[in-house]
């Protein structure tokens, strides 16, 4: 069990480095990194001395081991654009981004699953199949298309919600939160749906399907002998069981919430890492660019590893199949 | 027409018998259209409507300066007297505008039509380059194994842990930077194409890895093997025809895939530019009039993008269910 927790950490370290190394080559080799931070009258002992003071000069696999141990300090230099520390940019707009997307995460779960439940419990019903055919276009149709209809229709139309921005923010030490007032619930409403639409879709035909697989097995016809009401049986017995398997989806999911952010954000003005992202993106920002590629690989890795730990401490026939080295 | 036996009989009777016998065979076009795909096909009205709207799609791509009535390109042809003009079945519109015009006098149909052309095309030539690096790396790496597989995929788990549109707009950030700025109408578009190549080609990579590994065991590869051909040929010649079909299916969806995430990477100003717009891009500037009333600028190229990616999904999941013999 701890050598296999060991392994799985050594690994996910591994697939750190591999991200870091990416991140190093754009920031060394896409462009001159001393032409991003001097003007074009600069004097070239100038940018000499710069280019020393950056270490620049040193052997390139110096320079990649320096670059991971000041990453692993939460150092990732100075943006060109904005002359400030990278990390300081990133941790002022992390807030915004992380409530948007557990609050994306939460809609996706309940609806999700209250959707799912419907659909497999009244399975012939003109709702259900409403359902299915709602989870194909959200599936199918790009985000930024339904963020806009959706402004379309609350924003524009009937003038119900704010399009962009965050409402007014409530500072609590480091943290800004807009949960607190009612302008920062209004505002989250729309980038929340956008963004947790494609998990919600997800998360229903899952529960549908551990649904109907669940009412089929023994113990639910046992339940249903026993004389328990409906009601205990779909929502104490059955859908019970069907949780794990959701919320390890939800869980791994995650990530690609907080990945896809990126367009939301860039469609509702929020602003939080991704809309950062995308104007470094634009700006031709590297260091951004590059700490936000490894803080969304770092958020991936720690998932996925936390739930790999947490599946072998649960259920213990997982733990001879995984000891067999990989 | 050479008949070896001295036999009596004219010439004639014997090329009308040859032809009884062509006949007898049905053509390819008939043998097509009695197939197991087609009878699947005929069933399924919604693969049948999603077929002919795909159908006008890349028609009206293709046909778009024959159709449109401007070339939304050429700022001559361009009036702005004639900009923000509503579609024709408000009161306010007028002919040729169909669709109405965006804020430069662009007629929305005409623009809609060139700009299907540059997503359509983006969106093919993304996925031809994603199919070939991931079906040379899949190739290589299930046929040699060893260090090749090991290297190959891992890069593949690793990238995976990203997702698509991530990949996509590192790769546009990392170009522009490696080039310096902004880039011309050209530069953009093989840019776009690169990014999308190199964010979709893992799957088709893990795919034909999966089936090399199966075929690369059977007996034709050790016949090819025996009579001295090189591996290389065998490869290209051999093995791949054989694993080609999987490969089909993945292209179709990740066709709308590629469209979806060009026309994401022009919404997010990191495509196409103005000047030569993509669906994408349409929808971006019309999302600036959102709010003082003109919609019909974000609306038509926002239902083409949507109906065209509906379209070939629908025949994406049809094509995947008509080629798994296990589905039937």
């Amino acid at each position: 069990m701890i050598a296999f927790i060991i392994r799985r950490i050594l690994q996910a370290i591994g697939v750190l480095i591999a991200v870091g190394l990416i991140a190093f080559s754009m920031f060394r080799f896409a462009g001159d990194p001393v032409n991003q931070l001097v003007g074009i009258d600069t004097p070239a002992a100038e940018r000499e001395a710069l280019r020393q003071a950056l270490g620049l000069d040193d052997p390139v696999p110096l320079q990649f081991a320096r670059y991971i141990v000041e990453a692993a300090q939460f150092d990732f230099g100075i943006s060109y654009q904005f002359r400030q520390p990278v990390s300081d940019l990133l941790a002022s707009r992390a807030p915004a981004t992380l409530e948007l997307a557990v609050v994306a995460t939460i809609f996706a779960l309940v609806v999700g699953i209250l959707m799912g439940v419907y659909s497999a419990l009244r399975r012939d019903t003109a709702l259900a199949k409403a359902f299915q055919a709602v989870s194909l276009i959200g599936i199918s149709l790009p985000t930024f298309l339904i963020g806009i209809l959706l402004i379309y229709v609350f924003s524009v139309s009937l003038g119900w919600l704010p399009s962009f921005g965050r409402g007014e923010t409530v500072r609590l030490g480091g943290w800004t939160t807009g949960l607190l007032t009612g302008s920062g619930w209004a505002a989250i409403v729309m980038p929340a749906v956008t963004l947790g639409l494609f998990q919600m879709t997800l998360i229903m035909r899952l529960v549908r399907a551990e649904m109907l697989e669940v009412l089929r097995t023994d113990y639910i016809r046992f339940a249903r002998a026993r004389g328990l009401t409906n009601r205990a049986i779909h929502f104490g017995h059955a859908l019970k069981n069907t949780l794990v398997p959701v919320i390890t989806v939800a869980g791994l999911q995650f990530g690609s919430v907080i990945a896809f952010a990126i367009i939301t954000e860039t469609v509702f003005q929020w602003p939080g890492m991704g809309l950062l992202f995308v104007q470094a993106v634009q700006n031709v920002d590297i260091p951004i660019m590059a700490a936000y590629l490894m803080f969304v690989g770092a958020i991936f890795v720690f998932i996925n590893l936390v739930v790999d730990i947490l599946y072998t401490i649960v259920d213990p026939r997982l733990r001879s199949s995984l000891r067999a080295p990989t | 027409m050479h008949n070896p036996s001295p036999s009596p009989t004219p010439a004639t009777d014997l090329e009308t018998e040859e032809k009884a016998a062509i006949d007898r065979q049905p053509s390819l076009l008939v043998r097509a259209l009695d197939s197991d795909m087609m009878a699947s096909f005929r069933r399924s009205k919604m693969t049948i409507v999603a077929a002919i709207l795909t159908l006008a799609f890349f028609l009206l791509a293709i046909f778009a300066d024959l159709v449109a009535p401007q070339n939304p390109f050429d700022p001559a042809q361009l009036d702005l007297f004639d900009s923000r003009l509503p579609p024709i079945w408000d009161e306010m519109g007028m002919l040729p505008y169909l669709l109405g015009t965006d804020e430069q006098g662009r007629d929305m149909f005409s623009a809609i039509a060139y700009g299907l052309r540059i997503s359509l095309l983006v969106g093919f030539l993304g996925v031809f380059l994603a199919a070939g690096i991931g079906i040379t790396l899949g190739l290589m790496a299930g046929y040699l194994g060893g260090v090749v597989d090991t290297v190959v995929m891992r890069i593949a788990d690793v990238q995976l842990t990203f997702p698509a549109i991530l990949i996509a707009l590192l790769v546009d950030g990392v170009a522009k930077s490696a080039l310096g700025g902004q880039l011309d109408e050209g530069t953009t578009l093989v840019v776009l194409v690169l990014a999308i190549g190199f964010s979709f080609w893992v799957q088709y990579a893990r795919t034909v890895r999966g089936s090399v590994m199966v075929e690369k065991n059977k007996d034709y590869v050790a016949a090819a093997k025996l009579i001295g051909l090189p591996a290389p040929v065998i490869m290209a010649r051999h093995v791949l025809p054989n694993v080609m079909g999987p490969v089909l299916v993945i292209a179709t969806i990740n066709l709308a895939l590629a469209i979806i995430t060009e026309a994401t990477l022009s919404f997010l100003g990191s495509g196409m530019p103005e000047t030569m717009p993509s669906l994408g891009t349409l929808i971006r500037i019309g999302n600036n009039y959102l709010f003082s009333g003109e919609w019909w600028i974000v609306a038509f190229p926002g239902i083409a993008l949507a109906v065209l990616v509906l379209a070939i999904n629908l025949l994406g999941d049809w094509l995947r269910d008509a080629l798994n013999p296990k589905l039937r």
